[in-house]
């Protein structure tokens, strides 16, 4: 299988995205992006723009770097001491890897939901509660209460917590958990939220919920999602980009991505070929 | 059957049988282990619970204001520096008129501490009303005295005999003829202690003769080897043997004297043995002592018979004594091998009689400091400075230590130096703890010319002993957190130091308690460094603050542990059992905090 794969690669070299990796007007664009892991560079000039409010899915078999460039786009890549990112990325025109960003605020104004739900041990209510106060974004209890309610209602969460919020937050379900860091996510008003594989751990009928919502967040929010199902991708996103050994092979509209790929390389993957 | 199941088949019960074994291994190893603990435990509970009585003997004490205030102004200077010791001679004087002689009357004093003074001038102090009125006191006992009522100083045996006494005098040697075989119990179990004497005595001599024909032996050789030395002319070796010669034959001498000694004592038992089926039997002086009491006084027994008894008068008869029984006391320890003679016995007993001597808890041990006088020692003063060293140790330790993990497991750019201080903080936890002694003494002492023996000194050479042991645990419970916490507060826009003392940090936390915690019992239990920075020291006052002189308590153990007097002994134990205590409450708290705040995620 392996020699498969190695001689599909050879007989599509990458040159280039296919697609239409650009957009007018995007939120976040992003060029040339290189990342290396000390001498082993994992993203190679990669050319993408996030457009205003779209859900856009990162497709592409492991190991592919499609998490890695997720992570490039609030910076959490910094705190992996060996990681190194080259390029230009732009989030409203702004260059996050420009001396003058702080990544305190780029993660502000750029969230992140994580594979595995990942709340605080701490109750529901501070959960969602710790991003305001971080940042200060509530003058008082009242204000921040009111946020903390939106919050979980725009996550869908509201009426199935009310009664706990002062409940530890590891307590709830799985697809709670994950809707809790949502919640917790959206309570200090991102532009963009990245979600990172946010359904692998969880059941059908959780995963259903959490793309009903990704869904109805698309109407405030920029949304990138990494994801290995297809399905998902093709469920919630208008566009799609595939990723290929550290390469991005072909962007486009998510239909047509997987209707009618234009690689070689897509379509075996979409196909079912390898992954 | 397939050839892999017929494979697996053959293998299986060997390796059941190499399971049991290590079973068996493990499960012996925890069984030799308790039973160790449990030894350990039962030796120092077993000699240090006595320790937590103390004897008192209860005194009219007359608070003489000739004594004390002569003035009258009750000025509590003038007070302050009676002589109280002289009012407890005073009433022990008239509690044994009899008792005459410089020396008799020394011996006499010495039933009571010589620290109990102090006790009378503080009542007096409190309560100056006292004066001009006689109170009984109880008063602490000497320590020999303590020793003697917990049964430490010989075996005791009493006869309560039958028989009507006739005594030939009130003092000096006297005869004491009963109207009845009064004394025949007595001397069945005389003649038993005689055989019992007899036979080691024995054993004794079979050994020192063994040891003699060695030695013996020895000399032969050595002559011959001299000879032979001599005819080749070799002068250091003639040297050498010379000497070892002359080595052998003094110790041939002492020998041979140790069994004179011993055929003498044996001739006496012997002679003693042969009179038990005579009229009367005499005692050797170096026997056991035999003390009669009748009549309110006590007699030591030299010769015995069945219905007659010969002896010498320690305490003085007194006729008119209501006195009517007889009872003969055994010690089986020989007076010249006891601290405590015949006569204060005789006189501890009467008081005994009286019922004012009495065990009750020992406050002392918990109140005072150390002492020479066992009696007046307490571990107040050692837990002061081990209270305040710990203090000292605990308050720079613990930031230190876990702002050093927190740097390195956080912040530090992981590169050469960063591994080297790792690997040497590794290190520092095997360094020897006398070697941070020998550091604290050069650069806390020598150096900035801090003062020895105070606490702030021995809670810096502490810290330095427990900062890898912190740093060490503190970095495990820092790892051990989930890297997911981590990354979702950094995802929120917490900044690093937020994401750390917000989340990672209160989760590290119980797991860096256990540590230090741990790190302060093992600083608790530290000896070694604080004896070179002079913490070793007999202090008797109780410390105040981090700069008086202090000592530890493991280290007043080790300073009791190396006391002559018997009563340090129990007192070495006590002062174990305290120091365990806490180290098992420190423990037991390292546990209760980890499983409190223990979260799970």
């Amino acid at each position: 299988m392996n020699k498969a794969t190695d001689f599909e690669h050879m007989e599509h070299e990458i040159e280039g995205t296919v697609g239409t990796p650009l957009v007018d007007n995007p939120k976040m664009s992003t060029r040339n992006v290189d990342v290396f892991y000390g001498d082993k560079q994992a993203i190679f000039g990669v050319d993408l723009d996030l457009a205003e409010n779209e859900v856009i899915s990162l497709i592409g078999p492991s190991g592919c770097g499609k998490s890695t460039y997720l992570r490039c786009l609030n910076r959490m890549n910094d705190t992996i001491d060996i990681c190194r990112v080259t390029g230009q990325l732009l989030l409203d025109d702004e260059d996050i890897y420009a001396k003058g960003m702080d990544p305190v605020l780029l993660r502000a104004r750029v969230g992140m939901v994580f594979q595995k739900p990942n709340p605080f041990p701490k109750s529901v209510y501070d959960n969602v509660a710790y991003g305001p106060k971080l940042h200060g974004l509530a003058s008082n209890k009242a204000e921040l209460d009111e946020v903390v309610i939106t919050s979980l209602q725009k996550a869908g969460l509201f009426d199935e917590v009310k009664d706990r919020l002062q409940e530890p937050g590891t307590g709830l379900s799985g697809g709670q958990q994950q809707r809790l860091c949502i919640a917790r996510t959206i309570a200090v008003s991102p532009e963009i939220i990245l979600m990172d594989e946010p359904a692998s751990a969880l059941d059908p009928i959780a995963t259903a919920i959490i793309e009903e919502l990704i869904d109805e967040l698309r109407a405030n929010y920029t949304i990138a999602i990494v994801t290995h199902s297809m399905q998902q991708a093709a469920r919630v996103s208008q566009r799609t980009a595939y990723f290929h050994l550290g390469k991005l092979v072909e962007v486009g509209e998510t239909n047509q991505i997987f209707t009618n790929p234009q690689h070689q390389l897509t379509e075996n993957y979409i196909t079912g070929r390898f992954g | 059957m397939s050839e892999t199941t017929k494979i697996v088949k053959r293998s299986l019960p060997k390796r059941y049988r190499s399971e049991s074994i290590f079973r068996a291994f493990g499960l012996s190893a925890i069984i030799v282990g308790m039973a160790f603990v449990v030894i350990l435990f039962a030796n120092i509970i077993g000699k240090g619970y006595p320790a937590f009585l103390q004897s008192y003997i209860k005194l009219p004490i007359y608070f003489d204001e000739q004594v004390i205030d002569p003035s009258g102004e009750r000025d509590p200077e003038v007070m302050a520096r009676a002589d109280y010791m002289g009012l407890i001679k005073q009433s022990l004087r008239e509690a044994f008129p009899d008792v005459s002689g410089r020396r008799d009357k020394l011996a006499l004093y010495k039933l009571i501490s010589q620290g109990a003074g102090f006790e009378l001038q503080d009542m007096v102090l409190d309560n100056p009303d006292l004066i001009g009125t006689t109170q009984d006191v109880w008063l602490l006992a000497d320590d020999e005295i303590d020793v003697y009522l917990k049964g430490n100083v010989s075996r005791l045996e009493q006869f309560e005999l039958t028989g009507r006494p006739v005594v030939s005098d009130v003092s000096g040697e006297v005869e004491i003829t009963t109207d009845g075989p009064a004394f025949t119990p007595v001397l069945n179990r005389m003649q038993e202690l005689f055989e019992r004497e007899l036979r080691r005595a024995t054993r004794e001599m079979e050994r020192a003769r063994e040891k003699l024909d060695d030695l013996k032996q020895q000399l032969v050789e050595n002559r011959d080897l001299l000879a032979e030395a001599e005819r080749y002319d070799y002068p250091t070796r003639i040297e050498r043997l010379k000497e070892i010669i002359k080595n052998n034959q003094g110790q041939i001498s002492d020998e041979e004297f140790i069994i004179k000694v011993l055929e003498e004592r044996i001739a006496g038992y012997q002679k003693s043995l042969q009179g038990t089926s005579a009229a009367e039997v005499d005692i050797p002086a170096d026997a056991a002592s035999y003390l009669l009491e009748l009549q309110g006084g006590l007699v030591r027994i030299t010769a015995l018979g069945r219905n007659s008894a010969r002896g010498t008068v320690l305490n003085t008869l007194d006729p008119a004594s209501d006195d009517q029984g007889l009872e003969l006391v055994i010690l089986e320890t020989p007076e010249s091998e006891r601290r405590v003679n015949d006569r204060t016995i005789g006189w501890v007993r009467q008081l005994q009689e009286q019922g004012v001597v009495d065990k009750k808890f020992n406050t002392v041990f918990f109140s005072h400091g150390d002492s020479r006088e066992p009696e007046q020692a307490g571990i107040a003063g050692a837990l002061a400075g081990s209270f305040f060293t710990l203090v000292v140790t605990l308050l720079l330790s613990f930031p230190i230590g876990v702002g050093a993990a927190i740097y390195l497991e956080e912040f530090a750019p992981k590169n050469r130096w960063t591994d080297l201080i790792e690997v040497n903080i590794n290190n520092l936890a095997a360094v020897p703890s006398i070697v941070f002694g020998l550091l604290g003494l050069a650069v806390f002492i020598n150096y900035f010319g801090l003062p020895r023996s105070a606490p702030v000194v021995g809670g810096l050479v502490l810290t330095l002993m427990t900062l890898p042991t912190i740093i060490i645990a503190s970095r495990a419970a820092l790892k051990s957190v989930p890297p997911s916490i981590r990354e979702a507060a950094l995802g929120m826009g917490a900044s690093r130091m937020q994401a750390m003392f917000h989340h990672i940090l209160p989760l590290a936390l119980p797991g860096m308690l256990t540590g230090t915690i741990i790190g302060m019992a093992q600083a608790l239990g530290e000896t070694a460094p604080l004896l070179m920075i002079g913490m070793v020291a007999f202090i008797v006052d109780i410390p105040q603050g981090f700069t008086d002189n202090a000592t530890v308590l493991p280290v007043q153990i080790y300073l009791w542990a190396d006391s002559p007097e018997r009563a340090f002994v129990e007192r070495t134990s006590a002062a174990i059992m305290v120091l365990l205590g806490f180290l098992i409450t420190m423990n037991a708290l390292a546990v209760f905090l980890r499983k409190k705040f223990e979260r799970k995620w």
